[in-house]
């Protein structure tokens, strides 16, 4: 978490900051996010900066990670709890471009993981920071429309709507019917949105030891949640909080207790289940644990059998805007030309196949 | 998870080289300059210069040609690149009375000082296709079909009459028509705040509600062009109680003028195209305050009159506060019109749906699923119980 002005002596590198952000928008961002430490749960409006990724897209986080990443971090990106999802992939090559970022896929490695949609299944240790990419920050938007509105209720603490609304779910369906972005009590004070993370996350956040921070670039909104502060899921005493389940383990790792994926395999309806946080997955595989349909899924080649192909950080790439020079190529992608120089062909085959 | 993933890299780089051969498009067609775009099509470029919020040309003629003419690609390319450049500092405001006039029309006077300047306009155009366009390079171009149609015209068109326009000197000096209604205390006057405050920088700083006129003019200035056109016109169909005349629209230069700290006098920077609409509304008035016109305002980048009239219709219609009026319609609502007249924001977040969202719906099939599943062994449990109450 240091300041760096200082760019690479590479010639071919653009005038971009460290991280992409000027260090003025850095500290504004820090000190949201000091404010937002502060009084957990709160929303505090920072100036969000319009970013080269689209709004909506991951701006918040990516602006989070930007103030607080420094050389000595190695940064996780998950999306849908894997780390080679397309706009994972994206967000990391933008950290790899614009911080050098170490990057890696193992969670305990990481010391920022900046995620969408999930949070790992290997516990969070102290030292670590959760990144939260948040579309919706307030949780009570879909109840009342007006952002003027919204921050009177927060400010007396008035969520009676809240309650009603989970109330008339029981009351039609038999149970609350909201299975992601389920509100949150923060510290006895604070309703909060845990961003779309499936209910079956929100115990992982109570009590937790990494500092989570939540990030809302399009609705300019910073928020976090310090380390061992309390996160009640909003429930009623006979209508007990409960998480989703699955009658099946995992059908490659054999992991009974991970959040699942369903994949449909074929048109007769068929279908696997599969650990949604893809690391969790291969580390268990890596440790011997065999699910029912793993021996099929690696003859076909869809799961490598000794380990990732696609080596996160991986700085044989050429082809970049960031660090090619700029007017040799198409203006699309001032790297293509280079396109050649690329050595990925295997990486190119294993997408085909799969 | 596994199946769609694991190659997601290489997938994404090949997107790059096939959207860079599409934006080429077929090689045996020359390839479009900025210099063509930036010249010929103009008016693309001055919606992108209002909705990327950067008054630069060539620049948003490169925008275009990079997002292959997608407006909101191009307004995007250009905000993503205007939030890296350094502030220096504020101009002096611009002063459109000063403003080296090319069109100048009011529907509120049959002539004023000044006189109405029709200018490049596409107003008085039958719309109707002139084909010499479709093949003909260095053709001199008429908008008129009626001129290339002319005797002795040639299908190279190079026998085309260049129509002959009035080369009379327009007056130096052209008063805005409000500032006329002003003068007889007939127009609501324009009074900055308490202390002409700085104005709000929504780029750099969060909005709160309710927002002031400032952040609203700016808001809508880099706001969609479609979203306001559809706005103003739902105030006039009646979802808002306006009543306009288009005091005036005006288009043309201005310069703008900076004063740097260690030298202390204003210096030109250049000049910038305008286009401004001022619209009267019916009267205001109350108790204290004899009725008056209000005004409804509109500026805009480049000639780009449906945007500036859209703009003024809507603000009048926002300054429903201000008169106590009450706030009944969509245009009329701040948070409303500010959240959503921005199509970087409201693309980026319709289109992030593209995204995967898996886990949120492996959530919602669970749920379906029990719920379902519930049900059937509720319903089962009544056909059961049916034949011992018949008993």
């Amino acid at each position: 978490m240091n300041a760096h002005q200082t760019l690479p002596a590479d010639e071919a590198v653009p005038a971009y900051n460290y991280a992409y952000l000027d260090e003025q928008t850095k500290r504004m961002i820090r000190r949201a996010l000091l404010k937002a430490v502060a009084v957990p749960g709160y929303q505090v409006p920072f100036g969000s900066r319009e970013m080269p990724l689209a709004r909506g897209w991951g701006t918040g986080g990516i602006q989070v990670t930007a103030a607080i990443i420094g050389p000595a971090d190695t940064l996780k990106v998950i999306d849908q709890g894997a780390d080679d999802t397309t706009n994972a992939v994206s967000i990391r090559r933008f950290f790899e471009k614009t911080a050098q970022a170490r990057t890696t896929e193992a969670t305990e490695a990481a010391t920022i993981i900046q995620t969408r949609h999930r949070i790992p299944e290997a516990p969070l240790t102290a030292g670590q920071i959760m990144v939260y990419q948040v579309p919706q920050p307030e949780p009570l938007r879909k109840l009342e429309p007006r952002e003027a509105e919204t921050r009177k209720m927060h400010a007396w603490a008035e969520y009676g709507l809240m309650q009603v609304k989970l109330y008339e779910n029981i009351a039609r369906f038999g149970e609350v019917t909201t299975t992601y972005d389920y509100p949150v009590m923060i510290n006895g004070r604070y309703i909060m949105a845990p961003s779309p993370i499936p209910k079956f996350d929100n115990p992982k956040m109570h009590m937790s030891p990494a500092l989570q921070l939540f990030g809302a670039g399009r609705e300019k909104r910073i928020y976090a949640l310090p380390p061992h502060t309390s996160v009640r899921s909003l429930d009623f005493e006979d209508h007990p909080f409960r998480i989703q389940s699955w009658k099946e383990p995992c059908a490659l790792c054999a992991a009974t207790d991970s959040y699942l994926d369903e994949v449909v395999i074929d048109d007769q309806g068929s279908r696997m289940f599969v650990c949604s946080d893809s690391h969790h997955c291969e580390t268990r595989r890596a440790e011997g644990h065999r699910g029912t349909m793993l021996g099929d899924a690696t003859a076909n080649g869809l799961v490598d059998p000794s380990s990732s192909t696609v080596i996160p950080g991986d700085r044989r790439e050429t082809r970049d805007p960031f660090r090619n020079p700029a007017g040799q190529g198409s203006g699309m992608d001032p790297g293509s030309p280079l396109r050649s120089a690329r050595d990925d062909d295997a990486k190119v085959e294993t997408g085909a196949d799969s | 998870m596994y199946v769609a993933v694991k190659g997601g890299e290489a997938a994404i780089l090949a997107t790059h080289d096939l959207v860079a051969q599409a934006r080429r498009g077929d090689a045996a067609v020359p390839e479009i300059s900025v210099a063509q775009i930036r010249e010929q099509q103009g008016l693309s470029c001055a919606r992108v210069m209002n909705e990327g919020s950067l008054y630069d040309a060539d620049l948003a003629a490169l925008a275009l040609k990079q997002a292959q003419g997608d407006v909101i690609e191009a307004a995007f390319l250009m905000r993503a690149y205007r939030t890296t450049l350094p502030r220096f500092g504020s101009s002096e405001p611009v002063d459109t009375a000063r403003m080296a006039i090319r069109r100048r029309v009011s529907a509120t006077y049959k002539d004023l000082p000044g006189g109405q300047v029709l200018g490049p306009t596409y107003d008085y155009t039958h719309r109707l296709f002139d084909f010499a366009l479709m093949d003909n390079e260095g053709v001199m171009v008429g908008l008129d079909p009626t001129i290339s149609g002319r005797e002795g015209a040639t299908a190279a068109g190079d026998a085309r009459v260049k129509p002959e326009h009035d080369v009379a000197s327009l007056d130096a000096h052209m008063p805005r028509v409000p500032d006329i209604l002003g003068a007889e205390g007939l127009m609501e006057p324009e009074v900055p705040p308490e202390g002409d405050p700085r104005p709000f920088d929504l780029t750099r700083e969060p909005v709160s509600f309710p927002a002031d006129r400032d952040v609203r003019l700016q808001a809508m200035a880099r706001g969609d062009e479609g979203f306001l056109l559809g706005l103003g016109y739902s105030v006039q169909r009646g979802f808002g109680g306006n009543h306009p005349f288009v005091g005036e629209i005006r288009v043309g230069e201005v310069s703008v003028e900076f004063i740097p700290e260690e030298l202390g006098f204003a210096v030109d920077l250049g000049e910038i195209t305008l286009t401004e609409c001022q619209m009267v509304n019916q009267f205001a008035g109350s108790k204290d305050v004899a009725p008056q016109f209000t005004r409804g305002y509109g500026l805009s980048f480049g000639h780009s009159e449906r945007k500036a009239m859209s703009m003024s219709l809507v603000d009048r219609a926002l300054k429903c506060r201000e008169f106590g009026e009450a706030a009944e319609y969509p245009a009329q609502q701040d948070e409303f019109v500010l959240y959503h007249s921005d199509n970087v924001e409201a693309a980026g977040f319709v289109e992030h749906l593209k995204l995967p969202h898996y886990v949120d719906f492996q959530g919602e099939l669970e749920l379906i699923r029990r719920i379902r599943h519930e049900r059937e062994q509720r319903l089962a449990g009544e056909n059961e119980a049916l034949p011992e109450a018949a008993e």
